[in-house]
């Protein structure tokens, strides 16, 4: 499968994504923001960090840039997008997908492994998990207490657009294991067609058992290719 | 012609940055404060002589950029 990742100024995240990619074999190439072109893409990678030192609202400028333009027609062929952290909050600008992310309740930035359930398993992105499967990934972000309106949760949960939730060990998302204030414990969404995926915690961060706790995140990068 | 712009969060989102903001005027006997929001601010000036044009186009970049509408409004005054 080939992929591109999206790399912005600030972006601090891209090569790690693109290690996860290449060693789950994808043929990988980074993008510049400013380049009008994109390479021939299955999946387009919007990476994490603080694109343009999140001036103004993070992810705002970045949602403006030249390479969203054609990741916005590739997103409408129905190519796969996965965002992550700063690249969730870029797709929210973008308005490809829906909400908005504010300060963390505590106003604290957090930066720590933390236990999100995986909601549904017959989509792109999950299917090597099991539904309601407890995984093990790292948040590191001052913007992800996800918010939208009452109609739109419900569309959210009534079509099963709720990719990720935080959790506790056992799998019981409450506000005890709620660790930044998302509406409904949500950590990551799928727009309705399901081919468009952003969430805070970073799935790259957890691939190579040598250097993180776990690699609960492989599953997501190999469930692509199914 | 100079317009200002305010943006400033929704009644219904949570503002914690101006909620810490207001406890702390009030533990420093501030008691007459009732609430507080925090916002942006922005100075724009334009290069049109036609008001009502003028308006449009700050309007256009607050929807556009400035404010995102889903948890934030926006206000726009004539400065000069």
């Amino acid at each position: 499968m080939n992929s591109s990742v999206i790399v912005f100024p600030g972006s601090n995240c891209d090569r790690d994504i693109a290690a996860a990619l290449e060693k789950l074999q994808f043929k990988n190439k980074m993008v510049w923001h400013k380049d009008s072109e994109l390479p021939k893409s299955d999946l387009i990678v919007i990476p994490g960090g603080f694109s343009y030192g999140d001036y103004l609202r993070s992810g705002a400028i970045a949602a403006k840039s030249n390479i969203i333009n054609e990741v916005i027609k590739a997103a409408d062929r129905g190519c796969l997008i996965l965002g992550v952290c700063n690249g969730f909050q870029i797709l929210i600008e973008t308005g490809l997908l829906e909400g908005a992310l504010l300060r963390n309740k505590n106003l604290k930035f957090l930066s720590k492994d933390v236990f999100i359930k995986v909601i549904k398993n017959d989509n792109r992105f999950c299917n090597r998990y099991k539904a309601e499967q407890v995984i093990k990934l790292n948040i590191a972000h001052n913007e992800g207490n996800y918010f939208t309106n009452p109609e739109h949760l419900k569309m959210l949960e009534d079509k099963n657009l709720i990719a990720f939730k935080y959790c506790n060990e056992k799998g019981e998302a409450n506000e005890n294991s709620n660790p930044n204030g998302s509406l409904n414990n949500i950590a990551g969404i799928f727009n309705e067609n399901k081919n468009i995926l952003g969430m805070m915690p970073h799935p790259e961060r957890m691939i190579e058992k040598s250097i993180s706790s776990n690699d609960d995140g492989i599953n997501l990068f190999s469930s692509l290719f199914n | 012609m100079k317009f200002s712009v305010t943006v400033t969060l929704k009644k219904d989102v949570l503002d914690p940055q101006g909620k810490v903001v207001q406890q702390t005027l009030q533990n420093m006997g501030m008691k007459t404060l009732k609430e507080l929001r925090q916002g942006k601010y922005f100075e724009i000036e334009i290069n049109e002589n036609d008001e009502n044009k003028a308006k449009d186009k700050v309007d256009e970049m607050c929807k556009k950029l400035l404010a995102n509408l889903i948890i934030e409004d926006f206000k726009v005054s004539k400065l000069s």
